[in-house]
């Protein structure tokens, strides 16, 4: 960029003069520096786990002794922890598909209406996205001894389509949000019924956002722990649960290999996305 | 571009026009409880084979009228016939009308191809019929060999020509055509606009076309139908509509007019404006003036010539004094910006491109033959 | 599509919300109402609340350990979010990638891993011995907590901001640059304020995030110093009192959707920003 110093001479001439050999839009060393301190930061505590789940020792003390396979085979073989994992695949799945129907219709039937009574339902049905999930929990606890669902099968599933209902409806508004209602006008000039012009335009446009919602409730129901811990009973439990046992009920070193394994997998996962991503943009 | 080739859906679409696709509305209204309706008590016949121009300006209720003749919206009050079947409460996708949207509206997952067939998929007819059918319209819109690709790597022209085809693959009654060229440059305007020329005139179904462009109007339609706040102000051929103006708003929306309100000093074989007496012309007030009581004359520009003094008006003319505030040059000839009168209308004349004798500021006299000016109802 | 009576969208929704309200609202609802109505009409729960002597304590402690949490977050997330809008984009993609791995990953195995770090004899207490900082536990400690917390909120940090720097024109930082303001002066005149309503937001979603956050504090914490959380846990699971518990929890979740109000007021909808994860 060539800055032209015209008339007097000022400090702030003389500044401009010294950025003259230099590229006004370089990104500066020092926020380099913060940028990769920071993702440090963000990345080696947990990375702590991957050794740990290697230890020979019947504690959570770094670094770990010996070297063994043992908690790895415990994870794939003990009861508990299998049951807990086979638990945890079986509620995500089920609750991910309740909400994942659920909450696509609702955000397009929010995409169809208008007005305040519209916000506000839009309002009321992103609330268990703010609230906490302690919060959450304790009371769903106490209605679900009631209802004597704690520890159920369908209680897990509820609870877990609940509070990924709401993520859903973000994701496939997102997916409305871009998409071009007079396509809808056009379809219906060309002879298609609603529910035709439904399931030839507006199904295969919104299926990404349909996806990405679906993936969304599948991660929230799989991660859950804070309700799974209160709803738990000893013959129904979720992975997190186990693993959150492991550290304060019953010190059980596997939890190190399973924090490992979740890990080791999504980081895989997602790096395979945005590698196929990126070699999709030809990079 | 040739017709050639497409002799099958041609002939189709034709016999359309021999079966008689007329399309009326019998006093149309559509309220959203605003304080006026966006259709006001429409009543227009359309008859078979025309093309028909609804025109108007933003809000005037045309593009509405259009989506209650495609059924995407119910009258308020009033009907609507197709082929003298009342159809007002039949849903869109029912009434067989093709349609061509501002934005194309092609479905972006669907190639040329699947565009351009999927009426026909809707109506199940075999895929090799779907095929061919789909062939011969790429043939009509001149797109053969593009059936692979995506709308999105089309240009806007060649998106027009696709939606134009998917929407007449399926030999509609009438097409309707919501301001199709609107979204389009210049060039390609104009060339669009020769293309649907004359494809109506090989197919000769009805359409019925919305814009807000006088001169498209103009130069497409058989006739017109002027929208105003809602209502039809005035419907005829283009010439009558430019030449017999019945109101104002038709005077000014449809070609440039001179504009002189009248008071209540009118009437009779002469009529006076701030003194000036003029000679009311032949046949000269329209119809709705007579009703009237607020009226005004116009002028065109195009047949109001200026001189420097009375003395070289020549005799017989209506005349008025004036300024000329600007000139400017349009190539074949030159627009003078006037004030007119002591009420300083605003006003203008034209004179040769060659004449270099006025100048801003230089006193004038404007006149006019009686003939050519004309009574309108304000 | 014809215009019919009703609008056939309002149907689309009953499923959603019947599942919301049976299984959250409903359950909610009955907490605060047992809360005022046991045994009898009460506010007596509320107030004991104030007057226990270990409640407003936690609150006290966790309103503290949020804001730290809030104040790091920002201080490493807002260069981070800033250094996002300036690479290229493949850098940019490695920078984004490193940032929502932890949203992915389960909080518990976050959280694992700093147990391993700050645990009795773990690696921060071996550094602190060389350091000759001599016994400075974390495990089992508020600032334990709010330390892992820290890290764990950097993600909900860095992602609005990046959302609200995104949408700043570069351009402008340059035209003041041009017009002879130093890059300092030009980012805390022009940059800053852009930036303000975005990075407030953000504040405010983590600090919220924060106060009833619950793994944290149960497994890197201690029933002596406990969080709003584990208290609002105990009362429940402990000590079995169901109508001071629905005190405790609809007293969090109004302050909780009064501060997402404010948030939402302040600069874009931080509801669509923790959902968009």
């Amino acid at each position: 960029m060539t800055i032209s110093i015209s008339g007097d001479v000022s400090s702030r001439s003389i500044a401009t003069k010294r950025r003259l050999g230099r590229d006004t839009d370089a990104v500066p060393a020092w926020l380099w520096g913060i940028g990769v301190f920071v993702a440090l930061y963000l990345v080696l505590p947990t990375l702590f786990v991957i050794p740990m789940s290697f230890s020979e020792a019947m504690n959570f003390v770094f670094p770990p002794r010996g070297f063994t396979w043992r908690l790895y085979e415990n994870f794939f073989t003990m009861p508990l922890w299998v049951g807990s994992l086979l638990n945890s695949f079986v509620v995500a799945a089920i609750s991910t598909g309740l909400a994942t129907l659920v909450g696509t219709a609702a955000a397009i039937g929010l995409s169809q209406l208008h007005g305040h009574a519209a916000s506000f339902i839009r309002t009321i049905l992103m609330i268990p996205i703010v609230t906490p999930a302690i919060v959450i929990a304790t009371s769903v606890y106490i209605a679900f001894l009631q209802w004597r669902l704690v520890g159920s099968l369908t209680g897990y599933v509820l609870a877990h389509a609940a509070i990924a209902t709401p993520f859903v409806i973000v994701a496939v508004t997102s997916a409305l949000g871009t998409f071009d209602r007079g396509l809808l006008r056009a379809a219906s000039s060309l002879g298609a019924s609603p529910f035709r012009s439904f399931v030839t335009v507006t199904m295969p446009l919104i299926s990404r956002g349909v996806q990405t919602g679906a993936i969304l409730a599948f991660v929230t129901s799989f991660d859950e722990v804070v309700i799974a811990v209160f709803i738990r009973s000893p013959s129904f439990q979720t992975l997190p649960v186990q693993m959150y046992n492991s550290v304060t009920v019953e010190i059980d070193p596997t939890v190190a290999a399973s924090s490992s394994l979740i890990v080791i997998t999504v980081s895989c996962i997602f790096l395979a996305v945005t590698i196929f991503g990126l070699k999709k943009k030809g990079i | 571009m040739s017709m050639r080739g497409s002799t099958g859906l041609i002939a189709n679409l034709a016999e359309g026009v021999r079966r008689g696709t007329q399309i009326r509305l019998e006093n149309v209204t559509k309220d959203y409880g605003l304080a006026k309706p966006a259709v006001d008590r429409v009543s227009l016949t359309i008859e078979a084979g025309e093309f028909m121009t609804l025109l108007g300006p933003s809000g005037s209720g045309k593009t509405t009228t259009l989506n209650l003749i495609a059924g995407f919206q119910i009258p308020s009050e009033g009907s609507i016939f197709i082929d003298c079947n009342e159809v007002s409460m039949l849903p869109a996708h029912k009434r067989n009308l093709g349609m061509l949207f501002q934005n194309y509206a092609l479905f972006p997952h669907m190639t040329v191809a699947g565009n351009i067939g999927y009426p026909l998929r809707e109506r199940r007819m075999p895929k090799a019929e779907v095929a061919r059918r789909v062939g011969e319209a790429l043939e009509l819109v001149q797109l053969l060999g593009r059936d692979d690709a995506y709308p999105a790597q089309l240009s806007g022209g060649q998106q027009q020509r696709v939606a134009l085809a998917r929407a007449i693959v399926f030999e509609p009654r009438a097409l309707l055509l919501d301001e199709p060229l609107s979204a389009l440059d210049r060039r390609l305007r104009a060339d669009l606009q020769l293309e649907i020329r004359r494809i109506h005139r090989e197919v000769g179904a009805t359409f019925i076309f919305v814009t807000h462009d006088q001169e498209e109007a103009m130069s497409l339609s058989d006739r017109i139908a002027l929208f105003h706040d809602g209502r039809i102000e005035q419907v005829g051929s283009p010439e009558t509509l430019y030449a017999r103006p019945e109101t104002l708003f038709a005077a000014r929306f449809l070609g440039e007019s001179n504009v002189f309100p009248l008071g209540d000093d009118r009437v009779g074989s002469s009529l006076s404006w701030e003194g000036e007496h003029w000679a009311t012309g032949a046949g000269a007030v329209s119809d709705r003036a007579m009703n009237s009581r607020a009226t005004a004359l116009i002028v065109r520009p195009e047949v109001t010539s200026v001189s420097h003094s009375r003395q070289e008006v020549p005799a017989g003319v209506n005349a008025v004094a004036g300024t000329v505030i600007d000139v400017e040059f349009m190539g074949s000839y030159r627009s003078l910006v006037l004030k007119l009168g002591r009420s300083g209308i605003d006003g203008r004349a034209r004179i040769k491109a060659s004449d270099h004798t006025f100048q801003p500021g230089d006193p004038v006299i404007a006149w006019w033959q009686p003939d050519s000016q004309r009574i309108v109802a304000v | 599509m014809i215009n019919s009576r009703i609008n056939p969208g309002w149907f689309l929704l009953v499923p959603a919300l019947v599942l919301l309200t049976g299984v959250l609202y409903v359950p909610l609802f009955a907490s605060f109402w047992r809360s005022i109505s046991t045994p009898s009409w009460t506010f007596d729960h509320y107030l004991n609340l104030l007057t226990d002597g270990v409640t407003l304590k936690v609150l006290a402690r966790t309103a503290i350990s949020a804001s730290v949490v809030t104040v790091v977050a920002f201080a490493l997330g807002y260069p981070y979010a800033y250094l996002m809008t300036r690479v290229g984009p493949v850098a940019r993609g490695v920078l984004l990638t490193i940032v929502l791995i932890p949203f992915w990953t389960s909080a518990l195995a976050r959280n694992f891993g700093w147990l391993v770090l700050i645990y009795r004899g773990g690696p921060v207490q071996q550094l602190f011995a060389s350091l000759g900082l001599g016994d400075f536990p974390l495990y089992g400690t508020a600032t334990g907590v709010t330390l892992a917390m820290s890290q764990v909120m950097l993600p909900f940090m860095v992602m609005p901001l990046f959302s609200a720097l995104g949408g700043i024109d570069r351009h402008l930082l340059l035209a003041a640059q041009g017009l002879g303001s130093h890059p300092f002066k030009a980012f805390c005149k022009i940059y800053w304020p852009l930036s303000r309503p975005g990075a407030v937001a953000g504040m405010i979603l983590v600090f919220t995030l924060s106060l009833g956050f619950y793994v944290t504090p149960a497994l890197l914490g201690s029933p002596q110093q406990s969080m709003v959380a584990q208290l609002l846990a105990q009362r429940t699971t402990e000590l079995l009192d169901f109508a001071g518990a629905g005190a405790l929890g609809t007293s969090v979740l109004v302050i909780t959707l009064l501060l997402v109000v404010w948030a939402n007021r302040l600069g874009g909808s931080a509801v669509n920003i923790a959902g968009a994860r």
